[in-house]
Parts: C-alpha cells; structure tokens; sequence
C-alpha cells in the first residue's frame, strides 16, 4: 500500500461516504417522488471512481456513464447542484435539463454523465487528444469510466485502438460490477478476464479489486503516472459490485444471488477502509464519525436546497439548443 | 460569430457570387482544399482528422506520404505544410474518430472531420446525435461543440446504394446540428469557412458531381452566412427549389423552359438546417408555383420539409399544388442506366413544370 497521507486519506473516506448516502438520499427522494425520472445508484462502487479520481486534477477530464453519481461526487461536483439537477430544477448542475443521466461540470473537467451505453469514451480519447495537441499531457489526461456491458461496444474498443496507436492520456477504467443491467458479464462477455483485452490494443491491462480503495489507488496511480509520461493508455478492469438494481425500481434479487451479494458487502469499501485506517492507527474513530456527521448534514442541505429550488422557466425549453440560430423558437411553434 | 463578409451575400442579388470582386475560375475541389488551408492559417485550433487524408505512411520513417491526399485529393498538400497532428490520419472506425473529435471540440479544438463518403454518417450517427448534437442542451448550454464534418454524397459516378446517399433530411432532423449543401466553388468556400468558424456542429455535404466543376471564386477569404438561402435566377411564373446538385439542376431546368416562353426563378437552398424560409416564402408569394427538386429519396425528405413551410405558410397564394421531383423511393442502383433514371434530372423538372402551368 501506498503511503498516503492523512489529507489524501481524508479525501478518499469523505468522497466514498459522500458518494454512499448521496445514492441513498436520491434514492429515498426518487421513491418520494421527487425526482422527476430514472436514476441508477451507484452504492457499492465508491472505491472505483474515489481511488481513480484521487489522482486527477481539475485539468484532467472524465467520461462517465448512466450510473455517473459517483463520478461527478469524485470529480469534485457539487451535491446540491447534482440532487437539484436529478429534481429538474433550475439550480440543477445542467439547469434541470439533463437529469441524473446527463450531468456535466465542464468547469471541473467532467465531459458528462452518459445513457448511451460506451459513447463517453471516445469523449475521453478526445480530451486526450486535445491534451496532446496542445502539449500537455502531463497535466491533462482522459479518463473513461464505463461497466462491463459497454465492453462489449464496438465504439468502446475503436476508443482503445485509437489511443493506443496515438499514444494518448487515457485510462479506460472499467468499473466491472458483473452485470450489464440483468445480463451477467459471465455471459455476454466472453473472456473472464477483461483486463486481457488490453493486449489486443498492446497496452497494459490490469485487474484490481475495486471494492477495496487502497488497490483502486495503487492501480489508478502507475496508470496515471504512465499518461502524464507520455507512454499511452491503460486498461483497469476493476472489479465492484452494485448494492441496488440497475435502476431506482430494479429488483435484483430476481437475477442475483443472495450469497453473491453478502460476499461483496463483507468487503464493502467504507467498513474495510474504517477497519484499516483505525487498526494501522492512520485515523480514529472519531475522526470517521465527524466525517459521517458533515456528509450527513450535506446531505440533509442538498435535499432542502433542491426542494427549495424553482422549476426552469418554460423559455429553457429553446435555450441552448445551438450556440447561434437565426430563429429564436427554432421554428417549432 | 465571425461572420464578416467579403461583400453582402444579397439573396436579391442574381449576378451570383464573386461579383466585383478580386477572384479566379477554379475546380469545387480546388476551392475546397484552399479553404481548408485558410483555416487551418486562420486558427491554430483548427485540425483536420479523417481515412486517408494524407494517406500512407512511409514504414522506414514512420512519415505521412500523401499519397492520396484524401479522399478526392480534399486535403492534398496539407499534411505537408500542417503536419500530421493537424492532418491527423485516422483508423477506419468512424464512430470511434468522430467521437474522439467531439471530445477535442468539448476540451476547447475546433476538429473537421473528413467522413468520406456520406452513407458512413450512419456509422457515426450515435456520436452524432446523441454527443455532437445534445451535449450544449443536455448539459444546459454549459458547453459547445465547434465541429466541422464533411462527405460526399450523391448518384451519378457508380458508386451504387452503400457510396451514392443523399440522406439529408437524417441530419437536418436533429435538433443541435446545422446542415450546409454548397452547390458552386464560390458556396463552398463561403459555407466551408462559415462551418469551421461556427461553434455548433455543423455537416457540409459535397455532391460527387459538383466536384470538378468550376465556378468564380473570389480571392479574399469569406463566409456565408449559415441559414440563409440566394437566388440564382429571378424570374415571375415558378419557382424552382435546388439544394446541392439540384440546384444546378434547376438552373438547366429554367433555362430550357425559357424557350418556352415560361420565365422561372431559382432557389439555391445552401443551408437545409436552419434553413431559409424567408426566401422560399417570398419567392412562392410572388411566382404563386414551386417546384423542389431534391435527390433524396422522398419521404420525409427535405423536399417534404419544404413543401409542408410552403403549404402552411404560402398556402392563400398557390395557384397550384406544390410539387416535388426526387428521387424514388429506393436504394441507388449501379447500372448506369437505372442509375440515371434514379436522379431528378432537368427534363422531369421542366415536364413537372409544363404540367403544372398547363392547369
């Protein structure tokens, strides 16, 4: 394990919590009624986006999924914009237009929450590019995040080619939580080993246990040093695992075993960073719980201020269709 | 926008372009590989990515050949002058490449993007429509996409169903995305810089048949204004509606039915989105007739796009039902006599027309 220190491990336990009951507090709202569509939580796999974004900047970039909270949450986005924006409001990080499916902070270098399954990944190759372009991968570097199911996209394995022969900044991490909606990767992928197919491309591959933090970290970091020196991509398969369904309503104890799911939460990432951090002395008890009580009073503040939030006005409906148009209405009406 | 023009680009104005103006005679293609090197001089920003477009690399030094020079030696010589980071080569994986060009676009380049034939749109088409197109919406204006694509479309060279489409209205459908036809060397240097310098994405689509032709172009840099549509012809008893290759259609068509006495004017449409409804408008108001000539298959086309403007906007003022001349509703087929019969030519036009004045 790599020697962190006590702000990075402050970091990584304040994000995974943040991100823990951010996914619970939007689900409990979305059962409430509150949020005005889909969401698909990401509760479970905080280590993955936590680990990974331990070591980027503002500078660097990241492509995410429909299963994104956890992404902008390590991004750096701001959760009451994010409840606000799964609420439709006007306050929203995309001013309610977008929904939790498509949050952006391009301020923050977070290219998009992403539905279609693989389609941000060419996204990050792109960041990358630019980086490159300009010079500067060493400060600016794409990073993909995408789940088992999208590696089987044909745009996802063109993004690898493409980098690798460019050479460009990119860590495509794979967040493998075994199940691409209720298809098991066992079936539709067919390698166990998705890291393998990294060697295809003639870049490293790895595998990392990516319910536990300090290998997401360890991983994350060789693979991002790797960009910034210029020497192309890197392919994680992560493995994790989601405690819910795929969407808010999903039940998936119809196509996941009991067992299965118990064995993961024994290794949930939260207990076994608290279980690490106080037996090595790294942090006390009471350090975690302040941190527990600041999540839990932001959590409480982004509900209010999302509820608090007006509607968009209906004028939002034409806005941002195109940077210039010469019809206002665009001719709809 | 920087949209200064050379000179006004007067929808009134029937001489055409370059008029009074420094200028020279010079090939569609001719004219299109010079705008790309004025842009690529203009803004450092600017790169071109696409099959082939220098085409070849030499295996001992790893160097660009240029052997090819694109596709229809669009971007010959550049990769000379620009390097391969701004002449970048792509792998053949069109939604790879195009969506990678939108990520540059998002992260603050301004990518143009060579697709080469117009039927690989649909390889593409999700990076399209739902990146390109969406991403300034959908993220709540936070962010624009300032991307350039061109292609070749069209029937009439051999090229058969999967290499001839003409599917315009698949584009111009999307909310988000401009879609620009030049139909002369002058409307596709205008549009091409117009394109480049926009910063929504915008599709330019060459006909193959406009390719080698020739046309006055002037010596200055200019754009034309994206949306807006010009005269090629006035003239008081119909109005002829050409987009891309149809317009030069319509040209020929108005002037074999100027030996029949029938004086018609000609619409060159330029931009199918937005596009011009000020001037189909005005022009259906004043010659009371129309006719679209469109070499998209017809349903759902732009000539039905067109046609459904006039009939809601100009109905009071039609003396006559408003007609489309397309393509039929099939594949483009190879054999060169099938092939021809596939194209709205400008005899279907003026036999259209006689019909319709014969009311």
């Amino acid at each position: 394990m790599t020697e962190l220190t006590h702000e990075k491990l402050t970091w990584l336990y304040t994000t995974m919590y943040r991100i823990r009951r951010f996914e619970e507090t939007m689900l409990e709202q979305t059962f409430k009624g509150n949020a005005m569509g889909v969401t698909h939580p990401s509760d479970g796999q905080e280590a993955v986006p936590t680990g990974i974004c331990a070591h980027l900047t503002v500078k660097d970039w990241i492509g995410s999924t429909h299963r994104g909270h956890g992404h902008c949450i390590a991004k750096g986005l701001e959760t009451r914009r994010m409840m606000a924006e799964i609420m439709g409001r006007a306050t929203g990080q995309c001013k309610g237009k977008g929904g939790s499916m498509h949050i952006a902070d391009f301020s923050k270098g977070m290219l998009g929450t992403n539905a279609i399954v693989g389609a941000s990944v060419p996204l990050a190759v792109g960041a990358a590019l630019t980086a490159k372009y300009r010079g500067k991968e060493s400060e600016s570097i794409g990073v993909s995040f995408f789940g088992d199911g999208a590696t089987s996209q044909g745009v996802v394995h063109e993004s690898m080619n493409l980098a690798a022969i460019w050479k460009l900044p990119v860590i495509f991490a794979c967040e493998n939580n075994g199940y691409a909606e209720a298809t098991p990767a066992w079936y539709a992928v067919s390698t166990d080993d998705i890291s393998s197919r990294a060697e295809g491309y003639g870049i490293p591959g790895v595998q990392v246990d990516g319910m536990d933090v300090f290998a997401v970290y360890d991983a994350a970091g060789q693979a991002v040093a790797r960009a910034r020196r210029g020497e192309g991509p890197t392919l994680l398969d992560l493995k994790t695992y989601r405690y819910h369904g795929h969407f808010h309503a999903d039940d998936p104890t119809k196509y996941r075993k009991a067992e299965e799911e118990a064995a993961y939460k024994a290794r949930d990432c939260l207990k076994s960073f608290e279980e690490r951090v106080t037996a090595q002395k790294l942090m006390t008890g009471d350090e975690l719980s302040k941190i527990r009580d600041s999540i839990e009073a932001e959590m409480v503040d982004a509900v209010q201020f999302a509820l608090d939030s007006p509607m968009p006005d209906e004028a939002e409906l034409y806005s941002d269709v195109y940077v210039s148009y010469s019809n206002p209405l665009l001719g709809l009406r | 926008m920087t949209t200064t023009e050379q000179r006004p680009q007067s929808k009134t104005d029937p001489l055409g372009p370059g008029y009074k103006v420094a200028g020279q005679e010079m090939r569609y293609r001719d004219a299109f590989n010079k705008t790309l090197r004025d842009e690529l001089n203009h803004d450092p920003d600017v790169f071109i990515m696409g099959e082939d477009i220098s085409g070849g690399f030499d295996k001992d030094t790893k160097e660009p050949l240029d052997a090819w020079g694109g596709p229809f030696a669009a971007t010959k010589g550049l990769v000379q002058d620009f390097g391969p980071e701004r002449i970048r080569d792509a792998p053949i994986s069109e939604a790879g490449f195009v969506g990678a060009a939108i990520g540059a676009a998002l992260t603050g380049l301004r990518p143009v993007v060579d697709l080469m034939y117009f039927d690989f749109v649909t390889v593409a088409y999700d990076q399209l429509l739902s990146n390109a197109a969406k991403s300034r919406y959908m993220f709540g204006g936070q962010t624009k996409v300032p991307i350039t694509l061109f292609a070749r479309s069209g029937a009439g060279t051999g090229h058969a169903a999967q290499h001839s489409e003409s599917f315009y209205s698949m584009l111009a459908h999307i909310p988000g995305l401009k879609v620009v036809v030049p139909s002369d060397p002058y409307s596709c240097r205008g549009l091409l810089s117009a394109a480049i310098r926009d910063d929504d994405p915008v599709f330019l689509v060459n006909d193959k048949k406009l390719i080698n032709l020739t046309g006055f172009v002037p010596d200055e840099s200019y754009v034309i204004e994206l949306g807006k549509g010009r005269y090629l012809k006035r003239g008081k008893d119909v109005t002829l509606v050409g987009m891309s290759y149809t317009s030069i259609v319509c040209k020929e068509a108005a002037d074999k039915l100027a030996g029949q006495g029938i004086d018609a004017e000609v619409i060159d449409m330029m931009s199918l989105s937005p596009f011009d409804e000020d001037i189909l408008l005005e022009s259906v108001m004043k010659t009371n007739r129309v006719v679209i000539v469109d070499e998209d298959t017809p349903r759902a086309s732009m000539a039905s796009e067109f046609a459904a403007v006039i009939a809601d906007k100009a109905f009071d003022y039609l003396d006559a039902p408003v007609k489309r001349v397309t393509a039929p509703h099939t594949p483009v087929p190879y054999n060169r006599g099938l092939e021809n019969a596939f194209m709205p030519k400008p005899d279907d036009v003026v036999a259209t027309v006689l019909k319709m004045m014969a009311r």
